[in-house]
Parts: C-alpha cells; sequence; structure tokens
C-alpha cells in the first residue's frame, strides 16, 4: 500500500510520465552518439575491433571521394537554401493576400508532393530525367533547340535534377510555414502602414519581412540540416547508392556506403562525426547572424 | 477574414485577381505533373515506362487496366506486393498508437508539473532534434543487432517512439489548458494518473488528430531505417518492396508503376480528410519559433 501511494504522489509521478522518454534518451540517442564518437576512432573488423586514434580522421582529408561527396551535399544545401526560402515566402505572401482565389485547392495541391513516398517520387522523376528523347526534360530541350542529353550522367545535370526534386517535394512545405507565420502577424500593423502610405513594397520589406524571422529561422534551420543529410533521393534517382562519377553522392551516401555496403563502421562513423561537426557550426553561425543570442528587446 | 472595402469589383481588381489566381494554376499544374503522368503511365504495360519514359499521354485507346488486374489477381506478385502492404499498414497503426500515448504522458509530464529535472529534461527533447537522425544511424543499428531486434517489426519502430517533435508539439498545446483542472480534479480526489488519462486527455483530442496523421504520413513513407532493420523480403515494408522492383531490366515494371500509385492512395485519403489538423500540426513549431 505504501508503494502505491508513493508512485501516485504528486512528487513522484512526473518521473514516471518522463520515465519513457529518459529511456529512449539514454538508450537510442545518448548510448549511440556516444558510440558513433568512440567508434570513429576504431576499426571495426568482423573479428576484432582495434583503436586506432585519429587515423579514420587522417585517412578521410585525404580521401577524394569524401571531398566530393562534401561538395555535392554542400552544393545540394546552398541552392535548397537559395531556392526553397524566399520563393516559397513570395508564394506565402501571394497566397495570403485577396487576389488569390480557391486557396484551400492550391494548398492541397501544393503539399501532395510531401505525402509521396521519396522511392516513387524518386522513380517518377528518374523517368522524367531519363536520356531517351521522351523524357520530360528532353522534349524541353529539343523544344528549345539543344536536343537530347543525358541528364543523369553528367555533374551539374544531375544536381540540377537534385534540385527539381528538392523544389518539387518542399516548395509547398515550405510555403505553409511561411503562411502560418503570415497568419500571426497582427493586421493592424498593415492597416498603420496603409495610413502612413507605404507602397506594398516597403510593407513587405517593413513589417512583413521582420515579423516573418522566427519563421523564416525554423525553416534555414531544418533546410539546412535536410540539405546536409540529403540521401534518399539521390539514392532514389540513381536506383541505388552509385552514380557515374559519383555526380549524386552525398555525405550520408557515403556514409551508408563505407559503413553497410564496404561494413568499415568505424570510418563511417568518422564521416558521420564530421557532418554532425559542419551541422553544428552552420545552426550556430546562421544563430548567431539573426541574433537569437542577443537579449530580446 | 478581412473585408474587402471599395476597390472589389475595379476592372483593376479583376485582372490582380485573375494573375494572381493564374499563377498558382500554373504552379500547380507543375507540382501536379509528374504524379498525373505517373498515374497515367500505370495504365499502360510497364515496358513502355523503360522504352518512353514518363510520357504525358492522355489517349485512353491505348490505357488498359492490365497493371491494377495483375497487380490484385492474386497470383505471386499481387501476394508479396500485399504482403507489404499489410505490413507497412501494421508498423504504421502500431507506431502511430505507442508514439502518440508515449510522447503525451511525457509532455504532460514535463507541462504539468513543476520539478527540478523539467527544464533540464525540455532542453534534452530540444537537443535531440538538433541532430540528424543519419549520424546515430550506423551506432543504432549496431545497438539493434545487439538487442536482437534486427528484422522485427519493434526493431523498426522502437527508436522512434519518443518522437521529439511531437512531444514538443504536446507540450505547447497541453500549454494552452488551464491548470485549475488539475488542482480541481485533485480536490475531487483524483489520483494523477487519473487526471491525466480521463480529465487532460480527452481535452487534447485535436492535438492527437493533428501529430496522429503527421506520425502516420512518417510511418507509411519510412525508407532508410527500415531498410537497414527488415531484413527478409516477407517483413519488408511497401517502399523497401517496391525498391526491390527497381532492377535495371525493368521486367517489373507493371507490378512497380501500379503498385506506387496504389500505395499513396491511404495518405492522399487521409490528408484529404484531416487536411486542416495536418497543417495546425506542421506548422507548430515555425511560428513561436
Amino acid at each position: 500500500m505504501k508503494g502505491k501511494n508513493f508512485l501516485y504522489s504528486q512528487k513522484v509521478a512526473p518521473y514516471v510520465f518522463v520515465l519513457p522518454f529518459i529511456l529512449s534518451f539514454a538508450i537510442f540517442w545518448i548510448y549511440p552518439l556516444i558510440t558513433a564518437f568512440t567508434m570513429s576512432f576504431q576499426d571495426i573488423g568482423a573479428i576484432k575491433t582495434e583503436w586506432v586514434g585519429l587515423a579514420n580522421y587522417t585517412k578521410l582529408l585525404k580521401d577524394k571521394v569524401f571531398m566530393i561527396a562534401v561538395a555535392n551535399s554542400t552544393k545540394y544545401m546552398f541552392f535548397t537554401l537559395v531556392l526553397l526560402i524566399p520563393f516559397p515566402m513570395l508564394f506565402a505572401v501571394l497566397m495570403d493576400s485577396n487576389i488569390v482565389k480557391a486557396k484551400g485547392l492550391w494548398k492541397a495541391i501544393l503539399y501532395m508532393p510531401a505525402l509521396t513516398s521519396v522511392v516513387i517520387s524518386g522513380t517518377l522523376f528518374r523517368l522524367m530525367f531519363t536520356e531517351y528523347k521522351t523524357g520530360q526534360m528532353n522534349i524541353i530541350s529539343q523544344a528549345l533547340g539543344f536536343g537530347t542529353y543525358k541528364w543523369l550522367k553528367n555533374g551539374w545535370s544531375g544536381m540540377l535534377a537534385l534540385l527539381v526534386v528538392a523544389c518539387w517535394r518542399w516548395t509547398g512545405v515550405n510555403m505553409l510555414y511561411f503562411l502560418s507565420g503570415l497568419k500571426s502577424i497582427d493586421s493592424a500593423l498593415y492597416e498603420a502602414a496603409d495610413i502612413d502610405g507605404a507602397s506594398a513594397f516597403q510593407k513587405f520589406r517593413y513589417v512583413t519581412l521582420p515579423l516573418l524571422k522566427p519563421t523564416t529561422i525554423y525553416v534555414l534551420t531544418i533546410s539546412v540540416y535536410a540539405g546536409l543529410a540529403m540521401f534518399l533521393e539521390s539514392y532514389m534517382l540513381w536506383a541505388g547508392n552509385s552514380s557515374p562519377n559519383n555526380i549524386g553522392l552525398t555525405i550520408v551516401g557515403y556514409l551508408y556506403k563505407r559503413g553497410i555496403e564496404k561494413n568499415d563502421m568505424g570510418y563511417a562513423c568518422a564521416v558521420g562525426v564530421v557532418l554532425l561537426i559542419v551541422a553544428l557550426i552552420i545552426n550556430f553561425a546562421q544563430l548567431i547572424l539573426n541574433g537569437t543570442f542577443k537579449k530580446e528587446d | 477574414m478581412k473585408k474587402q472595402r471599395t476597390l472589389s469589383r475595379s476592372p483593376k481588381r479583376i485582372a490582380l485577381t485573375i494573375l494572381g489566381t493564374g499563377f498558382f494554376v500554373i504552379l500547380c499544374l507543375i507540382i501536379a505533373f509528374p504524379i498525373v503522368a505517373g498515374l497515367l503511365a500505370s495504365f499502360r504495360p510497364g515496358t513502355e515506362l523503360i522504352r518512353r519514359g514518363l510520357a504525358l499521354d492522355f489517349d485512353i485507346s491505348t490505357m488498359t487496366l492490365a497493371n491494377y488486374t495483375y497487380l490484385f489477381g492474386g497470383n505471386v506478385d499481387s501476394q508479396k506486393y500485399f504482403m507489404w502492404y499489410k505490413n507497412s499498414l501494421i508498423i504504421t497503426l502500431v507506431s502511430v498508437v505507442l508514439t502518440l500515448l508515449i510522447c503525451y504522458f511525457v509532455a504532460y509530464g514535463l507541462t504539468m508539473y513543476d520539478f527540478k529535472l523539467r527544464n533540464l529534461l525540455f532542453t534534452l527533447v530540444i537537443a535531440t532534434m538538433m541532430v540528424p537522425f543519419e549520424i546515430l544511424m550506423l551506432p543504432l543499428y549496431k545497438e539493434i543487432i545487439k538487442l536482437h531486434l534486427i528484422d522485427t517489426y519493434f526493431g523498426v519502430i522502437v527508436i522512434g517512439l519518443c518522437s521529439a517533435s511531437t512531444i514538443f508539439f504536446f507540450r505547447q498545446y497541453l500549454g494552452g489548458l488551464p491548470k485549475d483542472l488539475l488542482s480541481a480534479a485533485r480536490i475531487d480526489g483524483a489520483n494523477e494518473y487519473y487526471i491525466s488519462v480521463k480529465i487532460i486527455l480527452p481535452l487534447a483530442k485535436p492535438a492527437f488528430a493533428s501529430m496522429g496523421i503527421l506520425c502516420a504520413m512518417g510511418a507509411w513513407n519510412a525508407i532508410l531505417w527500415p531498410l537497414l532493420v527488415l531484413k527478409g523480403a516477407e517483413k519488408f515494408t511497401l517502399p523497401i518492396g517496391l525498391n526491390t522492383l527497381l532492377t535495371p531490366y525493368g521486367n517489373n515494371y507493371d507490378v512497380l508503376i501500379a503498385g506506387s500509385m496504389f500505395g499513396i492512395l491511404p495518405i492522399f485519403i487521409i490528408f484529404l480528410l484531416f487536411q486542416k489538423y495536418i497543417i495546425d500540426g506542421m506548422t507548430a513549431g515555425a511560428v513561436k519559433g
């Protein structure tokens, strides 16, 4: 009876509630995170595991394929930021205005790609970027007088394909994020701007943009991570983890290749640690640049 | 809703409306294109896909239901496909129910009580969102092997049960409920667990709806982790199974294209039914930053 009262007390109950999180955090987060670090200093063979110090990291620095993967992931992240923040923001502003009818329908259609599994969308886009002349991209390029092109066999066009998939999947989602940010802006501010005779551009520049900042930071943060950690889009676009001359290889793709396909877990974990450090640096940099750590005024 | 005042019928206004709406019509046509083209292609032989790519061909006379009759025909491929479909349904359903309950109770504990570790624990919830899953993937894989959970549904589900974003959303939602409810119930003699289940949980139904749909979408479409954990073809989920059909020879493209389109269906239906909740759930984190 005493045990029961103990569990039922207001002091103990919160710990019972949060217990699953503590367990899950310890077992499926902190433990693997620490293991990722320790494994990155090891050579993990089938029979025995050896400590090799920084050998995995020094090897990484000289690894040309890894450099290609880093370059691809960074390029992809950069272009997704350029494409998937300003445009969805403008689309959201337009959607929020009163010159658009049937908004619900457009929002639903624009969200559809996010519901589709990467396996399916990757397959559809691979068919559209086919080198045959009936693929959509070749129809367009022929119409413009360029003839057919091997889209998925050349570096720049491979990246273009990845970016097209990214824009297709995320434009609608990011637009909805910005739309919900816009909804939280007090319309009295726009009325005040009207009274002051502000133009549409001035209203956007001095009211909308600053007040959308929390949403922009959120979208920026998830986009940095999603961009750096992109893997499945490339995996599906090239039907497997190998693209000609590694044009579609990403950091996580390389991690998967070394860790799972070649069973070189120690080296793969070093790749993962580098990815983590890069992701954290970029995020802290943008948080500082955006003044998140400054005192609120 | 803002009422449009004087200009609502002027020619300038009408022209602007046509431009604004027209912009979204064009954008939506572009966005819908791959899915529409895929749907049309699913009514033609798979060999056409290999030969012509994803052609947009509205010619009804060359369409056939053959891919679908084959898919539903009860043959070997059909049995395989619906086994994957069933596996995906089971995994989705179980993981959604467990994730929602666990995350609700964790968020409840973090919101309704003032206790020593509260802020620390909430910081840890946020911290787990800061590390991409892909970095933990390999150590988790080794761990799952050690725990003998490899090639089991539980191994697929277990790592995501305490989803940080779900906890975060429930906490936002529960934070908006009046705490007087708790003290009133305590005065009536209700114990802590009774309050959390019988009094607060029914009030959180909209939050359950939002998060349930987002979790279902995630589980139905998950690829990377199930691809690592599930080894036997009889345990595959739908995306993993469809992925195995992607041979370079394309001999399976009939099943692949029809199966892909039929695989999108459950999520599309859920989305159309619960659209409002999805948008609420997804944007909860974005407004408050």
